[in-house]
C-alpha cells in the first residue's frame, strides 16, 4: 500500500497502519458532516457580521477605530503555527508510532492555541476598557463578540480535546481507537484556521480598509 | 522528533514520510506568503477602495485553498466521491444563505432609511 490509496479527506494511515485505515473511513466521513454543519454555522454568523458591520454601528464606534491590526497578525502566526505543529503530530504518529513524539507536538500545538485564546481575551479587555466598545454598544459590536467568540470557544474546547487526547495517549497508547480520534482532532484543528483566515480577512482587514 | 530512520522502517515509508513533511512545509510558506500579502496590502496602502476589498477577498480564497490541500489534505482527484459531493454541496449552502442573508438585510436597509 502507498499513500496513494486514499479512503477520506485528511491525513490517510495507509501504508503503516491498514487496519487503522480501513476503519477510518467511515468515521471520518461522519467527522466530515460535523464539520461542514459547524462551517454553515460561521457562514451564518459571518452573513451577520457583513450586514451589521455596514449597517449596523449605530453611535458605537466604527470597525477601524477599535481593531488592533498588529494583534490581528501575532494572532495569525500563532493560529498557523500551531496548525503546522499538529500537521507534525500527526506525521509523528503515523510514521513513527511514537506516543513522546505525539505528546510533544502536541503541547506545541497546545501552548500556540492557548496563547492565541489569551491574546484574543486581552483584545477584548482593550476593546472594553480602553475603547468603549462592549458588546451591547452596537450591532455591529455584538455581531463581532458572537463571531470571534465562537471561534475561540471552538479553539478553547480544541484545548480541552487536546488534553483529554494526551491523557489517552499516556494511558492507552497509541492503539487504533486513539489514532482515529486524534485524526478527527487534527481536522477539526485544521478547519478552524480556515474559519479564522475568513475572520482576519473579512473582519479585521475589511474593517480597517472601508 | 529525530530525523533518523528508524531500522525497522521501509525505505518506501521514509519516502512517503519527507514527502508528506513537505507537504506541510510548503503549506506553511504559502500561508505565510499570503497572510503576510494581505496584511502588508493593508499597513502600507498598496490599494484602496474596492480595488484594496477585492484583492483580499481573493487572498483570502488562495488561502483557504492551501490550506484545505495542504493542511486538510482534500485532494479532488483522488479523493472518494462522497466526501467531494458532501464539501461542493456545503459551499453550495454556504453561497445561497451567506449571499441571501447580505442581499436582503441590505435590501431591508435601504427601505428603512428615513
Amino acid at each position: 500500500m502507498s499513500v496513494s490509496e486514499r479512503l477520506h479527506p485528511g491525513l490517510n494511515l495507509a501504508g503503516t497502519d491498514p487496519e487503522a485505515h480501513e476503519a477510518a473511513e467511515e468515521v471520518m466521513f461522519g467527522f466530515w458532516i460535523f464539520l461542514m454543519s459547524d462551517l454553515v454555522l460561521f457562514a451564518v454568523l459571518f452573513a451577520t457580521y457583513a450586514a451589521m458591520s455596514v449597517q449596523g454601528i449605530a453611535d458605537g464606534p466604527r470597525p477601524a477605530e477599535v481593531f488592533d491590526l498588529t494583534a490581528a497578525f501575532v494572532e495569525t502566526l500563532l493560529l498557523l503555527l500551531s496548525s503546522f505543529a499538529f500537521g507534525f503530530a500527526m506525521l509523528a504518529m503515523k510514521y513513527r508510532e511514537s506516543g513522546r513524539g505525539v505528546l510533544a507536538w502536541l503541547l506545541v500545538t497546545g501552548v500556540l492555541g492557548a496563547a492565541f485564546v489569551g491574546m484574543e481575551l486581552h483584545d477584548y479587555y482593550v476593546m472594553v476598557t480602553a475603547h468603549g466598545a462592549p458588546p451591547q454598544a452596537s450591532g455591529f459590536l455584538s455581531a463581532y463578540y458572537l463571531l470571534t467568540g465562537t471561534h475561540a470557544l471552538h479553539v478553547s474546547s480544541g484545548l480541552v480535546w487536546m488534553a483529554v487526547m494526551a491523557v489517552q495517549i499516556s494511558v492507552m497508547g497509541l492503539n487504533t481507537t486513539v489514532k482515529l480520534r486524534l485524526m478527527r482532532l487534527a481536522l477539526f484543528w485544521h478547519m478552524l484556521d480556515v474559519v479564522w483566515i475568513a475572520i482576519f480577512t473579512f473582519v479585521y482587514l475589511f474593517g480597517v480598509v472601508s | 522528533m529525530s530525523n533518523q530512520v528508524p531500522a525497522d522502517m521501509p525505505a518506501s515509508e521514509y519516502e512517503d514520510e519527507g514527502r508528506e513533511r513537505l507537504s506541510y512545509m510548503v503549506g506553511l510558506g504559502l500561508a505565510l506568503l499570503l497572510t503576510g500579502a494581505a496584511f502588508a496590502l493593508v499597513w502600507f496602502e498598496l490599494l484602496k477602495g474596492g480595488a484594496a476589498l477585492a484583492a483580499l477577498g481573493l487572498l483570502a480564497f488562495i488561502q483557504a485553498l492551501v490550506h484545505l490541500r495542504y493542511f486538510l489534505h482534500i485532494d479532488l482527484a483522488r479523493s472518494h466521491r462522497d466526501d467531494l459531493k458532501l464539501i461542493l454541496f456545503t459551499v453550495l449552502i454556504l453561497l445561497l444563505m451567506v449571499s441571501g442573508t447580505i442581499w436582503i438585510l441590505y435590501d431591508q436597509h435601504i427601505r428603512m432609511m428615513p
